[in-house]
C-alpha cells in the first residue's frame, strides 16, 4: 500500500517540477522578447494566438500531414531494420565485434553531409525525407539492440535448456521480456533522431512539411509562423518522448 | 598449553593496562545517540546509542553486534565523519564537531584506493597534502611500503592488486601518518578466511610498532576475540553496548592466541550475548536458547 | 591487430572497392556519384591550390569555439546542479527529453535574433554538445564512490583539494565520455548549420557545389568531412584507451 502512495506522490512532484520549469522557460522566452524585439521573435502569446489560427488553416494541415507521412514511414523502417540488423549482430558475436565500432563511427558522422548523395540517389520528393529519416534512427536502434542481446545472462537461457523449452518457448518467454526493455530504449532514441532527420531534411530540399514552412517563414520575414511552427513541433516532440520515456521507465522497472 | 610464567606475566599486564584508569583516556564518548528520518516521513529511525564509551590510550578495541546494529555509524561518529543527534565526542580531550581531527586514522571497509594513483602515490597521498617536505615524504612511504609488504608493487595500479593488497595498501596510507587512533571498519570483510588471518597479524604487529590505540569493527566474533583487548557487544538496532569483555591477552600475541583454552570460553561468552540479538536483527523470536526442539 | 580490426578494414575497403567498381563500369551514373579515388585526388588538389583554406578556417573556429564552451558552460552546468538537488529535480525531466526536441529548428530563429553569421552556428552547436557535458558531468559526480569523500575528510582536504584531488579524477572517465560527446555534437551541429544556410564554411561549400551541380568538388568535400569526423573520433577514443587503461581492473 505504501509503494502506491510513494508512485502516486513521485508523480504529483514530477509534474509540478515540469510546470514549474514550463513557466521558467515563458518568463524567460517573455524577457528576451522585450530584450530583443518584434522583428526578431515574437512574444509566447502572440506565438499562441497565430498557432491556434494556423490550426484553421489548410495549408498548415497539408504540411502536417506532409510532414507526418514521412516521419511515420521512416519510423517504421528505421526500427523494423533496426531491430532486425541488431539481432542478428547481436546473435552473431564476431560480426557484431566487427559491426560496433563501424557503427559508432557512423552514428557521430555528421550525416547532413551525407544528403546531396541521398537527394542525387532519391530526387527530391518524399523518398528522399525517408531516407534522411531512416539514416539518422536506424542507428541508435542497432546498438541498442545489440547491447540487449549481449546482455542477457547466460543464466536465463540454461534455465530454459533445464526446463527443457524449445527454441520458440525460449524466445517468447525469456529472450523476448529479456531484450524488450532496452530494446525500447534503442526505439526511443531513433524515433528522436528521426524526427530529427526528417525535419532537418525538409529545411533543405523539400517544398513541403514543417520544416519547409520553418525556412520559408524565415525568408519571407513572417516571424510568427516561424515560431508557432517551431513550438508546436517542439510541443509534439515533448509529449511523445514524455509517453515514450514513461513506457521506458515502466519496462525497465519491472526486467 | 602450560602457561610459562613469562605468559602469565604478560597476561596479567596486559590485563592491568586496561585497568589504568581515566589518565589514560584517550577518545570518549558520552550519551551518543543517532537517528534520522525515514523514508516518506514513517517516522524516525534510531540508528545508535544512546551510549557511552571510553577509549583507553594504546588499547586495541574489538566491537562486535549483529547486522545493522550501527556500528559503522559509531565508528564514523568517532571520527567526525557523522555528527551525532545527541551527545558529545571527544579525542584527547577536545570535542570532536563536524571535522576530522588530526591524529585519527581511518580504514574503511569499501575499496578506498585512488584508482588513478599508483600504490606509491596513493600511500604517499596524504603526507603530501599535509605539506611534508619531499625527502621525509619519500623515506616514510618507502617505510610504510616495506613494513606492509608492498615493495614489489609501488608502482603498479590499484586496480591490479587482489582486495586484500588494497587493503594493505589504504592500511599503509593511513599508517604513513602516524595517526595515534586508528579506526578500522570491517576491513578484512571482504577477503577469505586464512587472508584475514594473516592480515589481524599485520594489524597486531603494526599495534605494537605504532603504539596507536586501535578500534576495530568486525563482525567475525573470533577475530575481534583473537585480537583485541576488549571486545565491546552490541546489541541490535539501535545499538547499545550490552557488555564490555576483556580478554586480558598478552600484548606480544598473534593468531596462535586460539589455541588458548581462554580463546573457546571467551567466544562463546560473546556469542551467548550475541545469538539473542543477531535473532532480532533477523526478526525471529528467541526460543529460548538451549541445544535441540522437543 | 585483433582477428576483428582486420575483418573490419577488410569491410570497409571492399565496400570502397566496391563503390569503385560501380562508378567506374557506369553501374552507377556519374551524375549520382564518382569513383572514391577521384574523390581522393579532387581532395588533394584543393589542398593543395589553398581553394580550402577558407572554408575550413571558417568552420574549425566555429566548431572550436562551440566544443570550448560546450565543455566549459556544460562542465560548470552540471557542478552547479549537482550541487543544488532542487534544481537538479527540476532540471532532470528537461534533460532526460533534451535530445528528443530537434533543437535544430531553433537555428532559423537564431539567425533573426543574431543575423546570418558565425553565432547561430555556434549556438547550435553549442545547444547540441553542452547537454551531453552536463549529463556526463552529472553521471561523473553521481558515481563518485561516496568512500572517496570520506577519504579525502579523513584526510583533512579543504573544499577546493577535495573538489580537484578526489572528486575531478574520480569523475575523470565520465568527464572525457562527455568531451567525446560535445566534440562529436559541437561538429555536426556546426557543420548541419552551414549546410542549411550560411555563408561559407565547409557545410556552406558542400550545398554549394550542390546546387552547382559540381560533384567533384561536392564529393571531394564529403569525403574530407567524413574522414575528419572519423579520425577525430578515432584519436578521442584512443587517447581515452591509454588513460583509463590503468583504471581497468586486470
Amino acid at each position: 500500500m505504501s509503494t502506491a502512495i510513494v508512485g502516486e506522490r513521485q508523480w504529483l512532484r514530477r509534474a509540478l517540477d515540469a510546470a514549474m520549469m514550463l513557466v521558467l522557460l515563458v518568463i524567460a522566452w517573455q524577457a528576451l522578447y522585450a530584450a530583443v524585439g518584434e522583428v526578431a521573435i515574437t512574444s509566447p502569446l502572440g506565438t499562441v494566438v497565430k498557432l491556434a489560427a494556423l490550426l484553421h488553416s489548410q495549408a498548415f494541415w497539408r504540411n502536417v500531414s506532409a510532414s507526418a507521412n514521412a516521419l511515420a514511414v521512416s519510423v517504421v523502417i528505421a526500427s523494423a531494420a533496426g531491430v532486425a540488423a541488431g539481432l542478428a549482430l547481436g546473435f552473431h558475436r564476431f560480426s557484431g565485434v566487427v559491426a560496433e565500432p563501424i557503427l559508432t563511427a557512423l552514428y557521430t558522422l555528421p550525416k547532413v553531409t551525407l544528403y546531396p548523395l541521398v537527394l542525387l540517389i532519391f530526387g527530391l520528393g518524399i523518398s528522399a525525407k525517408i531516407a534522411f529519416g531512416v539514416m539518422h534512427g536506424v542507428i541508435p536502434v542497432i546498438l541498442f539492440t545489440m547491447s540487449a542481446v549481449r546482455n542477457i545472462d547466460p543464466v536465463h537461457l540454461k534455465t530454459a535448456r533445464v526446463l527443457k523449452l524449445t527454441a520458440l518457448q525460449t524466445a517468447a518467454t525469456i529472450l523476448a521480456p529479456a531484450v524488450v526493455p532496452e530494446i525500447f530504449t534503442g526505439l526511443r532514441v531513433g524515433f528522436a533522431l528521426t524526427l530529427l532527420g526528417v525535419i532537418i531534411g525538409e529545411m533543405f530540399a523539400s517544398q513541403r512539411g514543417l520544416g519547409f514552412l520553418i525556412i520559408n517563414s524565415m525568408n519571407t520575414h513572417d516571424v510568427p509562423t516561424m515560431m508557432a511552427v517551431i513550438m508546436a513541433l517542439i510541443v509534439f516532440a515533448v509529449i511523445v518522448s514524455s509517453t515514450l520515456l514513461a513506457i521506458d521507465r515502466r519496462l525497465h522497472r519491472r526486467g | 598449553m602450560a602457561a610459562s610464567a613469562e605468559e602469565e606475566k604478560a597476561r596479567a599486564e596486559g590485563g592491568a593496562r586496561a585497568q589504568l584508569g581515566p589518565s589514560a583516556l584517550h577518545a570518549q564518548l558520552k550519551g551518543i545517540a543517532k537517528s534520522y528520518p525515514a523514508a516518506e516521513g514513517h517516522g524516525v529511525v534510531h540508528a545508535l546509542g544512546p551510549l557511552d564509551l571510553d577509549l583507553y590510550a594504546g588499547e586495541f578495541m574489538a566491537v562486535v553486534g549483529p547486522s545493522g546494529c550501527g556500528k559503522t555509524t559509531l565508528l564514523e561518529t568517532i571520527a567526525g565523519l557523522t555528527a551525532p543527534s545527541a551527545g558529545t565526542v571527544s579525542f584527547e580531550g577536545r570535542e570532536v564537531k563536524g571535522r576530522v581531527p588530526e591524529g585519527v586514522g581511518v580504514v574503511f571497509q569499501e575499496d578506498a584506493c585512488l584508482p588513478w594513483l599508483s600504490v606509491w602515490d596513493n600511500i604517499a597521498f596524504g603526507l603530501r597534502r599535509a605539506g611534508a617536505a619531499a625527502e621525509d615524504v619519500r623515506a616514510r612511504v618507502d617505510y610504510a611500503v616495506s613494513f606492509m609488504g608492498l615493495g614489489s608493487f609501488a608502482g603498479t595500479y590499484p586496480a591490479q592488486l587482489s582486495g586484500g593488497m588494497r587493503q594493505r595498501v589504504c592500511i599503509a596510507r593511513t599508517l604513513v601518518l602516524e595517526p595515534r587512533l586508528i579506526l578500522l571498519d570491517e576491513p578484512f570483510g571482504a577477503l577469505d578466511q586464512q587472508t584475514r588471518l594473516l592480515m589481524g597479524d599485520e594489524l597486531l604487529r603494526l599495534w605494537r610498532e605504532t603504539k596507536a590505540t586501535i578500534l576495530l569493527i568486525t563482525h567475525a566474533i573470533d577475530e575481534g576475540v583473537m585480537l583485541a583487548d576488549r571486545v565491546g557487544v552490541m546489541s541490535a538496532r539501535p545499538g547499545r553496548f550490552i557488555e564490555l569483555v576483556e580478554t586480558g591477552w598478552p600484548q606480544a600475541r598473534d593468531s596462535r592466541i586460539v589455541e588458548e583454552e581462554a580463546f573457546g570460553r571467551l567466544t562463546a561468552h560473546v556469542w551467548s550475548k550475541l545469538r539473542a540479538e543477531s535473532m532480532k536483527a533477523l526478526g525471529r523470536e528467541d526460543d529460548g536458547g538451549g541445544g535441540g526442539r522437543p | 591487430m585483433s582477428r576483428a580490426s582486420l575483418v573490419r578494414l577488410a569491410v570497409v575497403a571492399g565496400f570502397l572497392l566496391f563503390l569503385e567498381l560501380l562508378t567506374r563500369t557506369g553501374a552507377i551514373d556519374r551524375l549520382v556519384l564518382i569513383p572514391p579515388s577521384e574523390m581522393a585526388v579532387h581532395l588533394w588538389s584543393m589542398f593543395r591550390s589553398g581553394a580550402l583554406d577558407a572554408a575550413m578556417a571558417e568552420s574549425f573556429s566555429n566548431i572550436a569555439i562551440a566544443f570550448l564552451l560546450s565543455v566549459t558552460l556544460g562542465f560548470a552546468a552540471g557542478l552547479i546542479i549537482h550541487a543544488l538537488p532542487r534544481l537538479r529535480r527540476l532540471v532532470d525531466p528537461l534533460l532526460a527529453s533534451y535530445y528528443a526536441v530537434p533543437f535544430f529548428v531553433f537555428y532559423p530563429l537564431l539567425i533573426a535574433i543574431f543575423g546570418l553569421n558565425r553565432w547561430p552556428l555556434i549556438a547550435i552547436g553549442f545547444a547540441f554538445g553542452a547537454a551531453a557535458m552536463v549529463i556526463a558531468t552529472l553521471n561523473g559526480l553521481d558515481r563518485v564512490p561516496r568512500v572517496l569523500r570520506k577519504v579525502a575528510r579523513v584526510h583533512r582536504l579543504g573544499r577546493g583539494e577535495e573538489i580537484f584531488l578526489v572528486i575531478l579524477p574520480a569523475a575523470s572517465p565520465h568527464l572525457f565520455t562527455g568531451l567525446k560527446l560535445a566534440l562529436a555534437y559541437s561538429f555536426i551541429g556546426v557543420l548541419a548549420g552551414e549546410f542549411i544556410l550560411s555563408g561559407g564554411g565547409l557545410g556552406y561549400s558542400i550545398a554549394y557545389a550542390y546546387d552547382a551541380f559540381d560533384n567533384q568538388t561536392m564529393y571531394a568535400l564529403m569525403l574530407f568531412v567524413l574522414t575528419l569526423a572519423v579520425v577525430l573520433n578515432a584519436a578521442l577514443h584512443l587517447w581515452e584507451q591509454r588513460l583509463l587503461r590503468r583504471r581497468r581492473r586486470a
